[in-house]
């Protein structure tokens, strides 16, 4: 056999006294697809930043052990000379310029010049950008991954799945990648995002290209993994061919303990009374790539609602909207009052909560600790976690109690409430989200997307959660593009299509009727009748 | 109507600098003849100064006090080409040459210390401009003539050390305004200093063209992003740098020419300050500069200077008045934007989270 494109040996870290990574060995041969799954904080982004020269790793004290890239040793301290050496890496968080274009983000660093009289004097650096060549390429990488977004338009504001896409389509238009590291790139697709995902990089694997992917979905294991690591606690528990797992297995020894996959989490309920706390008329929402096209939907007091719908039909801009954080037009009450449309604050302030399915933007002062951003919309908008008194002190004893409990219930993998926020792993930052918007108390709670970027272990932890915060008597409507995880909480499923409501089923209708709705049949339409609607 | 509307919002700053200047033309009562005279004069003397400071908020550095630097570079130029009596064009360009390397080398060190203060850019380049003052104070005041020999009369009273307050720079006065200029009234336009120029708003257009430029755009925008994509930002950063401070010591040296002598201890002073209030009264902000911003500014803050004292004369019986409002102008037109700077950068976390979850 030929030599493999990389193999990590004994590679080991510690950040600031905290071992994450003990002795790991990786292998990747050329074309391969090697699966690298593990818990949150388990060290799998770590593991590829050493790989990436990523500052994160080269700031702390580097790392120990040794990389081959083909048969010979490496050791990049930055991003620019992996690289270099043919690596490229779609990275938990976006890196994408907000203010750059689509075009100007996929050619970064890496843009077509062409001569000109100074160029040949002072050198290539100040050759003049080649926009049509940019353009081009842009476009063919696009067109590559069936995208049909315009290659200039700016990259701020457009929806998380066109971004990850983006940052895919600026990797496969680099020449000579040899490597390409994929850090939970599906999390922020919706499944069938997800499926043509993978079916590029499959052919990307076929052309020679190794790959390696993490990813929580492991379905996605199985179907697209040569070969599996598993990591827990920075250590490498258990590597091999993927015929030789199964699903349940892989999450057992990612865990530790087994792991049930499905099933109904919430208990279906007892007939709700059927009074609705909001009322949603004409809700239109200019979310770009998400637009919603004048919806009319009423959310039961006490209920979970669910809303579903393919990537681009205008489901995550439902709780946008009502939130603020979109332009939007229409009549939103609330318990009778009228929410002020694009105004975040009123929104806030009438008791509505939302987790974002933004998970860069998901507001995390990154700097900041885990106990201060667990409470601070709380201290913000309700004076929670004040002392008494005029000044407003913050109540240091009552903060940190509270985050102590929000991390054991969270199951928060961290050093302590203190540990700064950018020190976690991306699926811990996700939790503390989620422990902040259950921290406001709040009596409507929008939830989109609660699961992505979770392990299995927690995910079923996390559902857990938001039906017992349900049972509080809080009000939740959930956006997820998981239909499966709608199903197992929910006890109505709104779906939307092309911007406007399809219909809506109990969670327990059969699969062809989802398929339906999704597809933008009325049930009526195909003789299913209205057994579910409303 | 909801266009009008953006544009409006959009150019808040200058509309209402418009309207200011406009209201102090009404009062001035001043000839139209000699109003453009003036501000024929003062756009030729500032513009590029103006037009050095966009580079570094392109690059993410904000408003680059630290001009002053190449100010002090292109003086010492000056001062050691009056030495040899340079004159002429030629002078003047040998003059412009001189000042280069001293400006690289102030770029460098100055580009390095931000590196060391990010984030805090501004107030760093400030504090830098008041430590570099005092060093070349020091220099000229008290060790040229005691530690350093320099016996010239043009230059140095014999008996007592240190420079003249004013030295005359009578080669080289005017000798880029007068190539080439045209008639028009009382006014002559010095059309090559124009052109100089227009040639530096092409050059610093093209330049956000090539490769370079878009380098320093994506550093500006985010410092860490830029990095992970392989640019290696703190260089582009001290590249931005020393771009500004050479365009802040030839334009010193345009500007110089123009007045014809140096303040050798005062001449710098307000450089940064006028340019950056210039900038910013065309609407710029510490995060975001174009050409015609800075060219506009120029134009609005200087009709603002010259029509203040008349204006404040004829409203309130003082010139003094008009004297205060154009430096109070330009100083709270400065704090105003920092402050709204601060304010910004503390509530977009607030802001952000405002936007996305719950807070
Ligand atoms: N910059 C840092 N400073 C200190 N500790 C860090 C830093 N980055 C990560 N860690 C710690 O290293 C451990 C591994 O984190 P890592 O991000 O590699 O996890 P992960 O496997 O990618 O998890 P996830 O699935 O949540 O993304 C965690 O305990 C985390 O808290
Ligand atoms: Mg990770």
């Amino acid at each position: 056999m030929s030599v493999p494109v990389l193999e990590m040996k004994k590679i080991s870290k510690s950040f600031y006294g905290t071992q994450v990574l003990d002795n790991i060995n990786l292998t990747v041969n050329e074309g391969e697809i090697h699966c690298l799954v593990g818990e949150n904080g388990a060290g799998k982004s770590t593991l590829m930043n050493i790989l990436f020269g990523m500052s994160v790793i080269t700031d702390t004290g580097g790392y120990e052990g040794d990389i081959l890239i083909n048969g010979s040793k490496v050791a990049f301290n930055s991003p620019k000379a992996a690289i270099g050496a043919g690596i490229g890496m779609v990275h938990q968080e976006f890196m994408l310029l907000p203010g750059f274009t689509v075009a100007e983000n996929i050619k970064l660093n890496r843009e077509d010049t062409k001569p000109n009289p100074f160029s040949k004097i002072f050198g290539k650096k100040l050759e003049t950008l080649n926009r049509k060549k940019m353009s081009a390429d842009t476009r063919s990488a696009l067109d590559k991954l069936g995208m049909n977004i315009d290659e200039w338009v700016t990259v701020a504001g457009l929806p998380v799945g066109y971004l990850q896409f983006v940052e895919i389509a600026r990797e496969i238009d680099k020449e000579n990648l040899q490597l390409l590291v994929l850090d939970e790139p599906t999390a922020v697709l919706t499944e069938s995002e997800a499926k043509q995902f993978l079916e590029v990089v499959q052919k990307l694997a076929r052309t020679g290209i190794s790959i390696l992917f993490i990813t929580h979905r492991l379905d996605e294991v199985m179907a697209v993994a040569d070969n599996i690591t598993i990591l827990k606690d920075g250590e490498l528990v258990s590597s091999g061919p993927t015929e030789s797992y199964t699903i349940a297995q892989m999450a057992e020894l990612m865990v530790g303990r087994k792991v049930e996959t499905s099933g109904r989490i919430g208990n279906v309920k007892s007939e709700k009374a059927n009074e609705a706390v909001l009322e949603i008329r004409d809700l239109r929402v200019d979310m770009p790539g998400e637009r919603l096209r004048g919806i009319d939907l009423d959310v039961y007091k006490g209920e979970i609602l669910g809303i579903g719908g393919l990537a681009g039909h205008g489901k995550i801009a439902l709780a946008n909207g009502i939130m603020g954080l979109y332009a939007s037009q229409g009549q939103v009450r609330y318990e009778g009052m009228d929410v002020p449309l694009n105004n975040p604050r009123e929104a806030l302030n009438l008791g509505l909560a939302f987790v974002s399915e933004d998970r860069r933007g998901v507001g995390l002062v990154l700097e900041d600790s885990i106990a201060n951003n667990i409470v601070l919309t709380s201290m913000q908008t309700q004076n929670e976690f004040l002392k008494p008194g005029p000044l407003k002190l913050k109540d240091q004893k009552r903060i940190m109690a509270h985050a102590l409990e929000s991390i054991e219930r969270f199951d928060i993998r961290c050093t302590g409430p203190e540990q700064i926020v950018r020190r976690l792993s991306g699926g811990n930052q996700q939790k503390v989200c989620i422990a902040r918007a259950f921290t406001q108390n709040p009596k409507l709670f929008f939830v989109s997307e609660p699961t992505r970027g979770i392990d299995v272990g927690a995910k079923s932890r996390v559902l857990e959660l938001i039906v017992e915060l349900n049972r509080m008597g809080v009000t939740v409507v959930i956006t997820s593009s998981e239909l499966a995880e709608l199903r197992s909480i929910s006890d109505r499923i709104a779906i939307i299509y092309e911007g406007k409501l399809s219909g809506i089923l109990a969670p327990d209708a059969p699969d062809v009727e989802y398929g339906l709705l999704m597809a933008g049949k009325s049930l009526e339409e195909v003789g299913i009748g209205e057994r579910a609607t409303n | 109507m909801n266009q009008i509307k953006r544009i409006i919002s959009k150019n808040a700053v200058p509309i209402l600098f418009a309207i200011v200047c406009l209201l102090g033309v009404y009062y001035a009562q001043m000839p139209g003849q000699f109003l453009f005279m003036e501000i024929i004069k003062r756009m030729a003397r500032n513009s590029f100064l103006v037009l050095s400071l966009i580079i570094p908020v392109v690059a993410g550095m904000g408003l680059n006090f630290g001009i002053v630097l190449g100010a002090l570079a292109g003086q010492i130029a000056l001062i050691l080409s009056t030495h040899w009596e340079w004159s002429g064009i030629g002078g003047l360009g040998l003059t412009a040459l001189l000042a280069t390397p001293m400006a690289v080398l102030f770029g460098v060190l100055a580009g390095m210390v931000l590196n060391k203060a990010k984030g805090r850019e501004m107030i760093t380049g400030m504090v830098m401009g008041f430590f570099a003052n005092g060093v070349y104070q020091f220099i000229f005041l008290f060790l040229v003539g005691t530690v350093i020999p320099f016996d010239n009369a043009a230059l140095r009273i014999s008996t007592s050390p240190g420079l003249r307050n004013t030295v005359n720079l009578s080669r080289l006065r005017g000798v880029l305004d007068n190539i080439w200029t045209v008639q028009y009234g009382f006014t002559k336009i010095p059309i090559v200093t124009f052109l100089v120029i227009a040639l530096l708003a092409i050059a610093i257009w093209a330049f956000f063209k090539t490769k370079l430029g878009q380098d320093f755009r994506a550093v500006g925008q985010d410092r860490h992003i830029a990095g992970v994509a392989g640019i290696q930002t703190d260089r582009n950063r001290i590249l931005a740098i020393v771009f500004s401070t050479v365009l802040a010591a030839w334009g010193q040296i345009i500007f110089l020419q123009n007045i014809g002598t140096l303040n050798t201890y005062n001449s710098h002073e307000q450089v940064g300050t006028f340019a950056i209030a210039a900038l910013l009264i065309g609407g710029a902000s510490v995060t975001k500069a174009t050409i015609g911003q800075a060219l506009m500014g120029t134009f609005l803050f200087h009709l603002l200077f010259v029509v203040s004292p008349s204006a404040g004369q004829a409203i309130f019986g003082s010139a003094q008045v008009g004297e205060y409002f154009r430096v109070f102008v330009a100083y709270g037109i400065i704090a105003i934007s920092l402050a709204l700077h601060a304010w910004r950068s503390k509530s977009l976390a607030k802001a952000s989270m405002e936007e996305d979850v719950s807070a």
